[in-house]
């Protein structure tokens, strides 16, 4: 009845996933406490859950990734205390079928629920914004693709009190996530939890792309586009050319491992070498698709806080989509020691390095941003810096492991963790946090708390320079990934220095969650009233904020680079904002809970698919092609917003623009 | 107005800003006149769609080739194909997308009965092309030849799966496609889907083409 | 890293070049990033704004070419680089190199010495200054074989062979590790790689040769479940063909855990198996 499922599922005798997961529990059921104690649950229903608006599914994105990143960070804490104390003979606290899910839990769940989600969720909120429209191309379809996300990582936490999670690493390498090395459910969690994710991801890369080829403002050709919207493009032509080889590659396993299948089995002709290579034909051109758009959160905020234009345009685009090419092209680095040959490691480590090309393009003409400029150094600015300067380090050992021979001594080494967490942190979490503290008042009508977020941004930066610089050097000096326990004394005092930078990034951590406190506590002081607080150049900042549900009274009017910055400029030639537009009423997509329902139906169909219980998963197929059913047949998909409140809400606008530029003469609307 | 934003309208130099004030407008989304119709929206869309789905049979065209002469002492491709009966699935699946052509050209003309009809032969033939496969696979089952048995075997079933699995689901979105159109007539969204319809279809057989030629003619000669 | 050999001491000179090439545009950077950003604060009067500073083809095409350049020398670091140290390439040298055959276990390293018909496990033996020519399998997942101090690594597979050349120029007790995650007991995998001066290298497969214990497909049958941890010992291997048995499956790979209750993998750590004809 019930497939391989019994109680025997949940850890009873383990003390750290019971008392983790009743503490979720107990948090959940507060906030639920809560929300009905307020009558909040319509309210979320109607405004969020079924919310089919870019916006709200932008920001569900980030708190998604926040929470997740949250969960990551406490198994980063767990591997760095484990390392630091098993040595010398101990075991440590977590026993290796402990730790091996505890590691490959902290990988899938940073790239898949933490780095993903948050780059989706700023590219989803901010993307039609720039190119000043409405909406995306498919906004239904983007909500499905939310909460398909949002059922992949419930099942990956789930299986923290119900089963295992994988033990074979973030990417569960044949053979040993077969099912002769691995007969548990953790690599089934795995499966089923990435594939319903990749199937939201994939939807979001169609969905972005074709906004941004075919939906854009009037005027908004392609190369007035914002360079966020350039990455943003890159990323999702990425995600629609690579996740189905993700797709693909993970199907392979699932037949291998439920159907005795032998594609990358040791017996009947399976090949192994196979796995690595198409998970690595995916697992590279990922890396673009999460650093892309942090590229381009770093360039509208090295613009905006410089005061001046983006330094090398077309460089820039250039260069970004030099890099979606190249991208393809280079994966067979992660596994130099495979024994190819000196020809085949060769021609990939060249081409891995030409791919630093285009980076290193993209630092000069930040660099050159600035030069000239008249710079701030808020929060946004901060990360955006520390980036630079951490990313040429993390590019230099990058290229470094491209060297064949370099890379014998590298590869598995500390050396490489250290490497691309100096990457994916200083670089992707950098990023998504200067693009959280720079769209965050767009977003919520707010600003965040200058000082906490310096607060924050200094203990983070300090915790990940000490890390990772001493797993670089205790990489050097031999110390291979995923042990579980070490016996080499060299290493014991980096591993101690790794866990102090991970006290710091703590603080840093807390200081982030204190700032989101205090600045939803004082809001009215932080107040965005005009809607550009930072004096901001692309069109997002030429709405309210936070902006109404159809983003612009009337579809903006293009007439060069830099869109908002000419209106601004002509406004403040002029001194008046111009006439009043010819307000109509606006046709918006209709809410549909056809996200929510999707993605419960497919937390039905993964849950019983690891599980085997197979009346299930029949059961959640069927609920899946009914709500596509229902979907389709609905007559209405349209509600229309009336003139009257159209010109109410945007006269408000152009009211609060009026003041201010009456204020300021000196300084830009 | 356009001399006020004269200097920082255009400062890359990309010589854009020159015809600032001729309002050339079309709707081709290509940025002078903003957003693209529905139809070229939804149509652009689910070409991308078609191509991810390219990507993902090429994954496993990928592992077919790879794992082709991995037969583990199990049969091989000319052991097991027969070509005449493929050749009998593939008139099927194409004379199917004959028959798609003329729902949409039904559509287009608002002809409840061509569409319905033609969609009812598309469905037809695209099950006669499921159960011809299913025998098959029944066949060679029977006569051990199972995806457990080589891997070979496994690459083998899991492409021809893969698009009979793609053709089982056309044939259920074919169904709910004729319903809408019989229940809600020719509107502009059941005409979009249409479209969509019709573009996977001839995905499919295009795919197929390939399955056709690199699987059952390359893999019966060696 | 101290390099004891002449693999060791190549990888590690071509990280160092390649390292010192990059440092010289990533440090200028670093300062530049860090001077610019200083000097153009908002609140220096002393610098210059210049709003529409936006394009200068002549910057531009410095952008450009010092990244160009900098990997266009490094590519032909790495091509030479990976022509030079291909692992399957043999140490030049006068003295015929010494063959041992590599096999990765769940979780051991398993050590055959087809001349001198002995085995040992979690112990390599290697005679100084002479080249020694590996041969790498696994009978279970796949596994890295690296010993640091030596130099280039290579993975071991099932059903396939690897190839690596090293060398040991000095005497020493040396780590080794597999460097790819392979499971519960993969903390486990590392082993002393002892390098000796020619006598006590021949003492050592004497040592080996009159030991009791025996290698052949029967024990190594029994070396295939999942154990750990396992000491070092050696054994006799009269039978030459067990590497080439592995390497072509006909010798079935390791059976892996068991499933245990509640969906989770039981990997039994019992060593008991391998005592018995490895004392």
């Amino acid at each position: 009845m019930l497939g391989k499922l019994d109680w025997s599922a949940i850890p009873f005798a383990q003390p750290i996933p019971l008392f983790a997961a009743g503490l979720v529990m107990l948090a959940l059921l507060g906030a639920a406490i809560w929300v009905t104690r307020r009558g909040l649950w319509s309210y979320l229903w109607r405004e969020w859950i079924t919310s089919v608006d870019h916006k709200r599914i932008g920001i569900m994105y980030s708190m998604l990734a926040l929470l997740m990143l949250l969960r990551g960070f406490i198994d980063a804490i767990m591997m760095r205390s484990q390392q630091s104390i098993a040595v010398h003979g101990a075991k440590g606290y977590l026993p290796p079928e402990h730790y091996d899910q505890i590691f490959s839990a902290h990988g899938t769940i940073m790239i898949f629920f933490g780095a993903m989600p948050f780059i989706i969720g700023l590219m989803n909120f901010v993307v039609p914004l720039q190119l000043g429209v409405r909406d995306v191309a498919f906004p239904t379809l983007n909500s499905v693709s939310f909460w398909l996300t949002a059922s992949g990582a419930l099942l990956v936490n789930m299986s923290l009190v119900i089963g295992e999670f994988a033990r074979t690493g973030w990417l569960p390498y044949a053979p040993l996530s077969e099912t002769t090395y691995s007969p548990g459910v953790g690599v089934d969690y795995y499966l089923w939890a990435i594939q319903i994710s990749g199937a939201g991801t994939l939807m979001t890369g169609i969905n972005l792309v074709t906004t941004i080829l075919k939906m854009r403002t009037p005027g908004m050709s392609y190369m007035r586009m914002p360079m966020f919207c350039w990455t943003a493009l890159g990323s999702n032509m990425l995600i629609v050319a690579a996740f189905p080889i993700l797709t693909a590659t993970l199907a392979m396993l699932t037949l291998d491992r439920y159907l005795g299948f032998h594609f990358f089995t040791n017996e009947a002709g399976g090949n192994m070498m196979m796995f690595v290579n198409l998970i690595w034909a995916w697992g590279h051109p990922e890396v673009y698709i999460l650093i892309l758009p942090a590229f381009g959160v770093f360039s509208e905020v090295f613009s905006t806080f410089s005061g001046k234009p983006l330094f090398g345009y077309r460089s820039m685009v250039a260069a970004t989509l030099f890099i979606v090419v190249v991208s393809f092209f280079v994966w067979l680095h992660h596994f130099f020691t495979m024994g190819a040959g000196a020809d085949v490691n060769a021609f990939f480590g060249i081409a891995t390095s030409v791919i630093a090309v285009g980076t290193g393009v993209k630092i000069y003409n930040w660099l050159f941003t600035m030069v000239g400029g008249r710079l701030r150094f808020p929060t946004p600015m901060l990360w955006s810096l520390a980036f630079m300067v951490t990313f040429v380090v993390g590019g230099m050992t990058g290229v470094l492991m491209a060297v064949p021979p370099a890379d014998f001594l590298l590869h598995n080494s500390m050396f490489l963790v250290a490497h691309f967490h100096n990457v994916i942190v200083g670089g992707v979490i950098f990023g998504a946090f200067a693009g959280y503290s720079f769209w965050f008042p767009k977003a919520f009508g707010f600003q965040l708390d200058e000082r906490w977020g310096k607060r924050a941004f200094w203990p983070s930066l300090i915790g990940f320079v000490l890390t990772f610089g001493a797993l670089y050097v205790v990489g050097l000096e031999g110390m291979t990934r995923r042990l579980q326990r070490t016996e080499v004394d060299d290493w014991i005092p980096w591993l101690h220095v790794a866990l102090a930078g991970v006290g710091f990034m703590m603080l840093g951590v807390a200081a982030q969650a204190i700032q989101l406190y205090i600045s939803i506590r004082d809001r009215e002081r932080l107040r965005d009233l005009t809607g550009d607080p930072w004096d901001g150049r692309s069109l997002e900042w030429s709405t309210s904020s936070p902006p109404p549900a159809f983003n612009f009274a009337v579809m903006p009017d293009v007439r060069g680079e830099e869109a908002y910055w000419g209106m601004k400029r002509r406004a403040i030639e002029a001194q008046s904002l111009g006439d009043e537009p010819a307000y109509e009423s606006i046709d918006m997509p209709r809410n549909s809970p056809t996200g929510i329902v999707t993605a419960f139906f497919a937390t039905l169909i993964g849950f019983a698919l690891i599980w085997q219980i197979w009346w299930l998963a029949i059961l959640g197929f069927l609920g899946t092609y009914a709500t596509f059913v229902v979907f389709a047949w609905r007559d209405r998909d349209e509600i229309s917003v009336p003139v009257e409140e159209v010109t109410r809400i945007d006269r408000a606008r152009r009211a609060a623009r009026a003041r201010h530029l009456g204020q300021n003469d000196e300084e830009p609307a | 107005m356009s001399s006020a934003a004269g200097t920082s309208s255009d400062p890359h130099r990309l010589g854009h800003g020159r015809n600032e004030d001729d309002n050339q407008r079309d709707t081709t989304g290509h940025g002078q006149g903003g957003p693209a119709s529905k139809r070229i929206v939804v149509g652009y869309g689910f070409w991308i769609y078609l191509l991810s789905d390219i990507v993902l049979f090429s994954a496993f065209f990928a592992a077919y080739a790879v794992l082709a002469h991995a037969t583990a002492g199990g049969p091989s491709g000319p052991q097991i194909f027969t070509r005449t009966r493929v050749a009998v699935e593939t008139v099927c699946l194409l004379l199917s997308s004959y028959c798609c052509g003329l729902a949409s050209l039904g559509a287009e003309r608002r002809s409840q009965l061509t569409t319905q009809l033609s969609l009812a032969a598309t469905g037809l033939l695209g099950a006669a092309f499921l159960a011809i496969e299913l025998s098959e696979f029944a066949e060679l089952m029977a006569r051990g030849a199972t995806p457990t048995r080589s891997a070979f075997l496994s690459s083998f079933f899991a492409l021809v799966g893969l698009h009979g699995l793609h053709v089982t689901i056309g044939l259920l979105w074919l169904g709910t496609m004729m319903a809408q159109t019989w229940v809600k007539g020719f509107r502009p969204a059941i005409m979009r889907r249409l479209l969509c319809f019709s573009l996977f279809w001839h995905a499919l057989d295009i795919v197929w083409v390939g399955v056709f030629s690199i699987v059952y003619l390359l893999g019966s000669r060696a | 890293m101290a390099p004891e050999g002449p693999i060791a001491s190549a990888d590690l000179a071509i990280l160092l070049n390649a390292l010192a090439i990059m440092l010289v545009i990533v440090v200028p950077t670093i300062l530049a990033t860090l001077g610019v950003a200083w000097w153009y604060r908002a609140g220096n009067a002393r610098a210059h704004y210049r709003p529409d500073f936006a394009y200068s083809g002549r910057v531009e095409l410095i952008v450009w070419s010092i990244p160009i350049m900098v990997i266009l020398f490094l590519g032909g670091v790495i091509w030479i680089g990976s022509h030079d140290l291909d692992p399957g390439r043999p140490i030049p040298s006068r003295q015929p190199p010494l063959e041992v055959q590599v096999v990765s276990l769940d979780w051991a390293w398993l050590f055959i010495y087809p001349e001198q018909q002995v085995a040992s496990l979690n112990a390599l033996a290697l005679p100084v200054g002479v080249p020694v020519h590996l041969r790498l399998t696994s009978a279970s997942v796949m596994n890295s074989f690296f010993v640091p101090r030596l130099g280039s690594q290579i993975y071991a597979m099932n059903g396939m062979e690897t190839q690596l050349s090293l060398r040991a120029d000095r005497a020493g007790q040396f780590y080794g590790q597999s460097a790819q995650f392979s499971g519960d007991g993969f903390s486990d995998m590392h082993f002393a790689v002892q390098a000796l001066p020619g006598v006590g290298f021949a003492q050592w497969v004497k040592a080996a040769q009159a030991s009791q214990s025996i290698l052949d497909d029967r024990s190594f049958a029994d070396l295939g479940g999942q154990h750990r941890p396992i000491e070092p010992s050696t054994m006799r291997a009269p039978q030459g063909t067990l590497f080439d048995a592995i390497v072509a499956q006909h010798i079935a790979p390791a059976p892996g855990p068991q499933l245990g209750p509640g969906g989770r993998a039981q990997s039994t750590p019992s060593s008991s198996g391998v005592q018995n004809h490895a004392g």
